[in-house]
């Protein structure tokens, strides 16, 4: 008889790092429908374009690092990030955006950086940001949802969706497009928050943040809730972002004049504040580590992403602010260490062996 | 009801107790061998009593403890004693170790004993006797001989006994309260007799054993011993943990649980302390529970201590076909058995035979997504994946700076990491890792210190060196400096006689100094004359050794005589020499009368005094010659030295030494002298026909 010589422990939980990936694509079903339902076949689109280059792109860097391909393939994470990529996009953007986003993502946002579990960046924003700079025009031209078009308008069908997705034909989107409802109540300057609720056209229908952004917002909550019912990740960084872009929002609310920077319902439920919350800003890779830490993480985020809201040139701001804490990541799990079973004192990421020594040694 | 407090983390696993929970504790059949290893405990080696071929009784005690740390081994039957020699043992490494083989007679004879007394009666230290005779160590896993941890140094306010048992698959302890369950409280009782009565006894239990819990509580109504339940969770039984739990207090890292006045005990050694005090019966059996889908009678077993893994394993119903891995102790924290001949010993509270369904293969370790899982379970609040990147790139350091060391090796990190990476593994192997260095670290730490005290040393000395130079350097300037008051005596030679002198001073101690030096030679040839004088006394006159103490006597009676004489001359002649001016003119009476009270430097003077009186002679004798001869010879004198410069010069070069460019400036500062001395001999020689003249 072989008897297996193994370490404790001989158990595993049912977890594992690939179940967790299908667990987040499962989550963002709920938000991809809402996205479709409202505004037509180019979320769908981008998800597929930015799936196959995902694929090939780790496929091909992962066969350069000479690693076995179809087990790095196998673990989801590159599908995740193109998921990502393609539900952050505008619909129907000319598909060789998404291609050039999703190429840098996992080329460089991810592998260059060492890939799975290195990159101390978020692949899919990375690309986002990448293509914000880039191409400004095409990534802040959002098609307007379909419930706010005019009567006998309807958004293009599948065929017309890839023909301007591909560019065949010189369909635009032109006759589609309007500025996102973050971006028009930034340029309402001089109208009250009512005047402009009741002038919009995005608010006709939508209740608190627009026509569909708002059910897209709610579909990315309700993913988001079901992975933390599955213990994907715990609570403390989405509900830390969500509470201080609420506070911010709420402090800087005057009521409704000209200089508001919009309602809280507004800042929650439009752009992509619930994409951020919880399927962004929870990316264990490039957060902090401890729990401690990811709610000071997801609490600066909330910040940031109203601050460059509200100040700042860019009508949303989820990349810029996620990105900008993946910085900030290390030092908040420097100092937010906690403190060992049997210690007085709370670790420091700065300890040394010294520093350990004499805290024993202070306690002789 | 007790208020009790949560650990971090914990997980929870599938429990998988009810399969050996289904039948009572049954007993094995008598193996026909048993092993013994001679280390079944944390600790040094028990020493064996017996030899191949004797005959041992049930219970005889066939190795004693070596040390204070150790335990003794019992004969669990009566048969013979077939070797002593190496074994392969329950040991991670699966390495071999000494045994004890023990061929049983079947006979079950038990050795005579004194009956046992009732335990009220007896004191505390005769009770630990009674533990450490018995052989007991803690039954739950680590095995650290009972006696020693049941006497600590502080004074013990709380005892706990650990009934908790987190562990999936075991419950050797479970049911052993269900069915011994007074026992139990006996046990408990004693212990609590030991320590002095403590003011909490309580007992941890979680809550997924119902029966147990209720089994002990109607017994525990009168007594002074509390019944603490609290919520299952993977791992409370933790000894760390459990203390937590019940007390709210985390025992300091590196501390024992006597530090807070705690002292926690296993049942399963409470029930060991139960037979040894009241049964009179050292441990030569546990309850073991076998289990697994392998098995086809999963159970408890009460099994001899010795019986080989094999044997009670097929007293289970074991399938060797279905059987994937078999493991010592639980699923989370026991190890894999590879000989099954290997014994069951003191600390085997577990044997699972896994099938494939039970022990998955391991997949294959992904990269860490660092999602925190590890760290929100770890109980001991570390980061696990922090720790896991440090052992990797082995760096010691940051290891000690996270508290490696704090890491209790439960596996729930293992357990919940989604890119299944065998966390554990890496700090068992990192730990080892540190220990050797550990080791050889205090190897290094001696042999530097020894050889920074040797580098002191000789630095030391070379200080005491130059500090000497440079005294010496010091009193010939000093004393050229006086000498250029006098015209009389050639400067070169002042030079001679001052470093002579200067020599000489250096190396002699100041005046009080040496007066000091002499009161303590005084006195030590005082008391060394005292006893002498007392040995002498006491020496009987037909003692041989009287002649030799008489001599010893005499010796020290001169040797006081002679310290007496020199201190008064040391203090008659330093008045004198006080008042002495450093002047050449004296140097010569005054160095004899140095010389009069300076045995000890009587090497030195005598060179000195050499010296001194060749430069003397040196001087008489230029002073004889005429001017031109002295130039002369100076020059000659000169050029001999520029010679032998240069050879050192070169022999330097050659050797390539460090001090090279000293030589290389002394041999020119020496060819300038000489050029200067030449051109005022040939001026000289140009001159004297003048001189003559006039
Ligand atoms: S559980 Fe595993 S993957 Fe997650 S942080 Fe810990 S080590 Fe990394
Ligand atoms: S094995 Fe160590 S690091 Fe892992 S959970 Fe247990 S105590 Fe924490």
């Amino acid at each position: 008889m072989a008897l297996q010589r193994i370490t404790s422990p001989h158990m595993h939980a049912a977890q594992t790092t690939q179940r967790v990936m299908q667990l987040l694509l499962l989550a963002t079903v709920p938000g991809l429908i809402a996205l479709s339902w409202h505004f037509g076949w180019g979320s769908l689109i981008n998800i597929a374009i930015a799936s196959v280059t995902a694929l090939v792109c780790e496929a091909s860097i992962v066969a350069l690092r000479k690693r076995p391909v179809w087990f790095y393939l196998h673990d989801c994470s590159a599908l995740v990030t193109a998921v990502l990529i393609g539900l952050a996009l505008p619909p129907l953007v000319p598909w060789w955006v998404v291609v050039v986003g999703t190429a840098f993502a996992i080329i460089i946002a991810k592998h260059l950086y060492g890939g799975m579990g290195y990159n101390p960046f978020n692949p899919a924003m990375v690309g986002y940001v990448v293509l914000l700079i880039s191409f400004p025009i095409e990534m802040t031209t959002w098609p307007v949802a379909q419930s706010i078009l005019p009567e006998g308008k309807v958004l293009p069908g599948l065929g017309e969706s890839l023909q301007i997705v591909f560019q065949f034909s010189g369909t635009a989107i032109d006759g589609y497009t309007a500025a996102t409802p973050l971006d028009s109540f930034k340029h309402s300057s001089g109208l009250l928050v009512e005047q402009f609720y009741d002038q919009n056209v995005w608010f006709v229908n939508g209740r608190w943040a627009g026509a569909g952004w708002e059910w897209v917002n709610l579909g990315f909550f309700a993913g988001g809730c079901f992975l933390l019912y599955q213990r994907v990740f715990t609570w403390h960084a989405p509900v830390a972002m969500l509470t201080t872009l609420t506070i911010m929002a709420w402090l800087n609310y005057d009521g409704g004049s000209s200089g508001s920077h919009g309602p809280a319902t507004l800042h929650l439920l439009s752009g992509a504040t619930m994409l951020g919350a919880f399927f962004i800003v929870t990316d264990p890779v490039t957060s902090a580590v401890s729990n401690r830490g990811r709610l000071i993480y997801g609490a600066l985020t909330g910040i940031l992403i109203f601050v460059i809201r509200a100040w700042g040139n860019y009508p949303d701001a989820v990349a810029f602010a996620v990105l900008l804490m993946n910085f900030a990541a290390p030092f908040i799990d420097y100092y937010t260490l906690p403190r060992t079973y049997g210690h007085d004192k709370r670790n420091r990421g700065t300890a040394t062996l010294d520093a350990s020594k004499q805290d024993t040694a202070k306690k002789d | 009801m007790k208020k009790t407090w949560d650990i971090h983390g914990g997980i929870h696993p599938p429990e998988n107790k009810s399969q050996s929970l289904q039948r009572a504790i049954s007993n094995v059949p008598m193996p026909d061998v048993l092993i013994l290893p001679l280390n079944q405990h944390i600790g040094a080696s028990a020493l064996p009593l017996v030899k191949p071929g004797d005959t041992v009784l049930k219970g005889q005690m066939i190795a004693e403890p070596n040390g204070f740390i150790s335990a003794a081994v019992h004969a669990p039957t009566s048969g013979t004693i077939a070797a002593i020699e190496e074994r392969p043992i329950s040991h991670p490494s699966g390495m071999s170790a000494p045994c004890i083989v023990l061929h049983s007679d079947g006979d079950e004879r038990w050795v005579e004993g004194p009956p046992p007394a009732d335990y009220q009666s007896l004191s505390p230290a005769q009770l630990l006797t009674i533990i450490r005779d018995a052989g007991i160590t803690g039954m739950g896993g680590a095995g650290f001989p009972t006696a020693v941890k049941l006497q600590p140094r502080q004074s013990i306010d709380t005892l706990i006994i650990n009934a908790t048992e987190c562990e999936p698959y075991i419950t050797a302890d479970d049911i052993l309260i269900r069915e011994r369950t007074e026992d139990i409280v006996t046990g408990i009782d004693i212990l609590a007799h030991i320590l002095g009565r403590p003011e909490q006894i309580l007992i941890g239990i979680e809550d997924n054993k119902a029966e147990a819990y209720e089994a002990l509580e109607p017994l525990l109504k009168d007594t002074a011993i509390e019944l603490v339940e609290f919520p299952t969770k993977y791992p409370s039984g933790g000894e760390k943990q459990v203390i937590q739990i019940l007390t709210g207090q985390e025992v300091p890292s590196g501390k024992l649980p006597a530090e807070l006045g705690i002292v926690c005990q296993n049942v399963g050694t409470v029930y060991a302390i139960f037979r040894a005090v009241c049964k009179g019966e050292p441990l030569v059996s546990r309850i073991t529970t076998v289990t697994g889908n392998s098995c086809r009678t999963p159970g408890n077993y009460e099994v001899l201590i010795g019986t080989p893994a094999v044997h009670l394993l097929t007293a289970a119903g074991f399938d060797e076909f279905l059987c994937q891995r078999l493991i010592l102790g639980g699923p989370m924290t026991g190890y894999t058995l590879n000989d099954l001949s290997a014994p069951v010993i003191k600390s085997t509270n577990c044997l699972l035979a896994a099938d494939a369904a039970e022990s998955p293969q391991q997949g294959i370790p992904q990269a860490c997504i660092r999602c925190g899982h590890c760290a929100e379970v770890c109980p001991a609040k570390l980061l696990p994946q922090q720790l896991f990147w440090y052992a990797r790139s082995k760096d010691y350091d940051k290891l000690a700076a996270y508290h490696l060391g704090d890491c209790i090796e439960c596996g729930a990190c293992s357990y919940v990491c989604p890119s299944e990476i065998p966390l554990v593994q890496y700090y068992r192997a990192a730990k080892a890792e540190i220990r050797v260095m550990e080791q050889e670290n205090i190897a290094a730490d001696r042999s530097r210190q020894r050889f920074e005290y040797h580098q002191e040393r000789l630095a030391k000395a070379e200080q005491e060196k130059i500090a000497k130079r440079e005294a010496r350097k010091k009193a010939a300037e000093q004393a050229k400096l006086s000498a250029q008051d006098n015209e009389n005596i050639d400067t070169e030679d002042t030079d001679v006689v001052a470093a002579a002198l200067a020599r000489v001073r250096s190396s002699k101690p100041s005046p009080e100094e040496e007066h000091k030096r002499l009161q303590r030679a005084v006195m030590a040839a005082e008391s060394r004359l005292a006893k002498a004088r007392a040995n002498h006394e006491l020496c009987a006159a037909d003692d041989p050794r009287r002649a030799s103490r008489e001599a010893t006597l005499e010796q020290a009676r001169l040797r006081h005589n002679e310290a007496v004489e020199q201190l008064t001359r040391h203090t008659d002649s330093n008045d004198t020499s006080k008042e002495q001016q450093n002047h050449t003119a004296e140097i010569p009476a005054r160095t004899q009368h140095q010389n009069q009270n300076q045995n000890q430097d009587t090497v030195a003077l005598d060179r000195a005094q050499l010296a001194i009186e060749q430069a003397q002679q040196r001087a008489a004798q230029q002073a004889e010659m005429s001017a031109q001869e002295k130039l002369q010879l100076q020059c000659d004198s000169l050029r001999k030295r520029l010679a032998k410069a240069r050879d050192r010069l070169k022999q330097a070069e050659s050797d390539a030494d460090d001090n090279i460019e000293a030589y290389a400036t002394a041999v020119t500062k020496l060819e300038d002298k000489l050029a200067v001395r030449q051109a005022e001999v040939e001026q000289g020689l140009a001159k004297t026909p003048a001189e003559s003249d006039s």
